[in-house]
């Protein structure tokens, strides 16, 4: 990093760098301003930069119009319930692979991951009909499931890459002292594996809440999280700009804050920890 | 180290995941794959019975097919181009030494975080439309007409809004391959007296090769699944303009409810993503051990 330069490339680097960088933030720092600026202002001819007549009631107006909360916790309960079903699945299925592998664990390994690549249209109207004759369309069950299952992958493979970095010896040591299994992987494996599976979870976490194809082709009105909640947005125009952003901002402010903190897990995750 | 009772123990708890991912691949493709040879469709129950190839011929046979996959290959080919070079350019700039490279980081890493049709919203209402859109209000500064862009270039303005969201991604994921490579490689070349361009062309650009690589077969499996960006927007169209093939099967089956056809059209996704997914798991595969 301590490369030599001179103060005058550093500043050309330092403008450029941050040019391009706010041209990308614009259309977030766009729904920031604009959920605070009354209708009228977000359409205006002359476009303003700062809210000139600061107002909150857009946030209140989404609530009254569509029940911003009910979708909220709609996102939560699948979001967060998925990733923890998924753990419950993974962290057992996890140790195996990470302390006692055979010889067809690799394959399992990549078998897992190739039900990643299975196009979600493939198996739309199988799972659309299914869904329909046990009743669980526009359920939040139904959706915590198939998000479980997608994500399922995804889990494993992060938490084998960091179980992977917790030496065997300790664990053996432990079941040398005559512990269970099931303390080996309470008390032993979890609190050291605590970070990584913290990553696990908010990565997880992140793409639940983000999922767009599933929520929106299997609800409606009940259980529609807030992927499904903002695309109700697309087809009455004009008018609802400021209200269009008080609902995206608070539907993308949490996970925003979240990504920030886990943008190094994210390069492990979604890279199978090809790229470290 | 493996005895027989940590073999056992280790199958009993890989059963579940292994399980529930066997259900899950399975049960809904032989049922794709079942409907598909089917004369199924939810508005005409009296239509039934095996339908053998028919349901594909019309399918592939229907020039909407045609368009959508074209849109398809044009919708990922466009966006890979996009996020690589910008990603590989952004990368190096970022790399280099400057203030407030932590921040930086965070910034340009945020649109990845914004849900899809969020995304599509932003650029269709704030910046896209032509009467109160950012870009429309530019255009009219430089005293021109402003652009109905979903109207005039549908295919385009679902490209750069998915550009738009998987630029942060290739930036990060190459940013991070960059920074892996080692200061005194780069210093050895520097003495060698290799300017900048060789530099990039004999030892960065060949340090990042796999990187690209994984960038590329990666996004390619979300992008060929491109829906909520085009439903929110274009709705497909005009006509058939912007829809891809996961799009069309969602407009078959689900919109038009002809299970039938839009299993047909289900299936012919899946073998292209195999084809994807093929090189993908080669790629990974090869560094599970390193």
């Amino acid at each position: 990093m301590a490369r030599n330069v001179s103060v005058q490339t550093k500043i050309g680097f330092t403008i450029a760098a941050w040019a391009i960088a706010l041209l990308l933030f614009s259309p977030i720092l766009w729904v920031v301003l604009t959920a605070f600026k009354t209708e009228a202002e977000a359409i205006a001819n002359t476009p303003t930069f700062l809210p000139q007549n600061f107002t909150l009631e857009n946030f209140g107006a989404v609530q009254d119009r569509s029940d911003y909360f009910k979708h909220a916790f709609n996102s939560i309960v699948v979001s967060v319930g998925s990733t923890l079903l998924g753990l419950l699945i993974g962290i057992p299925a996890a140790w195996a692979m990470a302390f006692a592998p055979t010889k067809r664990t690799k394959d399992v390994l990549m078998w897992m991951l190739s039900t990643k690549m299975m196009p979600a249209v493939g198996v739309l109207i199988p799972i659309y009909l299914i869904f329909r004759d046990l009743r669980l369309l526009d359920t939040l069950q139904g959706l915590t499931i198939i998000m479980t299952l997608i994500n399922l992958p995804i889990i494993i493979w992060m938490l084998y890459t960091y179980f992977k970095e917790i030496p065997i010896d300790i664990l053996e040591a432990a079941r040398m002292d005559g512990a269970e299994l099931y303390n080996e992987i309470v008390h032993v494996l979890i609190p050291m594996a605590l970070p990584g599976i913290a990553s696990t979870l908010l990565l997880n976490v992140i793409l639940a809440w983000n999922e767009a194809f599933w929520t929106i082709t299997l609800t409606s009105g009940r259980a529609g999280t807030l992927t499904a909640f903002i695309s109700s947005f697309s087809s009455p125009q004009g008018l609802f700009l400021a209200k269009l952003s008080a609902a995206s901002l608070l539907a993308i402010a949490p996970i925003l804050l979240m990504g920030w903190f886990s943008q190094k897990q994210l390069v492990r995750g979604l890279t199978f920890g090809a790229v470290k | 180290m493996a005895t027989a009772q940590t073999r056992t123990l280790s199958r009993i708890m890989m059963a579940p995941a292994v399980i529930v991912l066997l259900i899950w691949m399975i049960v809904p493709l032989v049922m794709t794959l079942w409907f598909s040879f089917q004369n199924y469709s939810l508005i005409n129950p009296m239509m039934t019975g095996f339908a053998g190839w028919a349901n594909y011929l019309y399918v592939i046979g229907d020039p909407s097919f045609t368009q959508s996959l074209v849109n398809t290959l044009i919708l990922v080919g466009g966006v890979l181009i996009i996020t690589v070079v910008g990603g590989t350019f952004l990368a190096l700039l970022l790399d280099q030494p400057l203030w407030g490279q932590g921040i930086l980081r965070i910034i340009v890493i945020s649109p990845f975080f914004v849900m899809p049709p969020v995304a599509a919203l932003i650029w269709k209402n704030g910046f896209m439309h032509p009467g109160y859109g950012m870009l429309g209000h530019l255009w009219k500064f430089f005293g021109l007409q402003p652009v109905d862009w979903f109207n005039q270039y549908p295919l385009f303005s679902v490209i750069v809004i998915v550009a738009w969201q998987w630029l942060p991604f290739a930036t990060l994921i190459l940013l991070t391959a960059l920074q892996s490579l080692s200061e005194e490689q780069r210093e050895a070349a520097e003495m060698d007296g290799a300017n900048a361009i060789n530099r990039f062309y004999y030892i960065i650009l060949p340090h990042m090769a796999r990187s690209i690589t994984i960038v590329i077969l990666i996004q390619t499996i979300f992008l060929l699944g491109i829906f909520a960006e085009i439903r929110v927007t274009t709705g497909g169209g005009p006509g058939y303009a912007s829809t891809n093939i996961a799009f069309l099967v969602f407009r078959t089956g689900i919109l038009s409810n002809d299970i039938g056809a839009g299993s047909a059209g289900g299936m012919v996704a899946v073998v292209i993503a195999n084809v994807v997914a093929f090189f993908l798991m080669r790629a990974v595969g090869k560094n599970l051990d390193a």
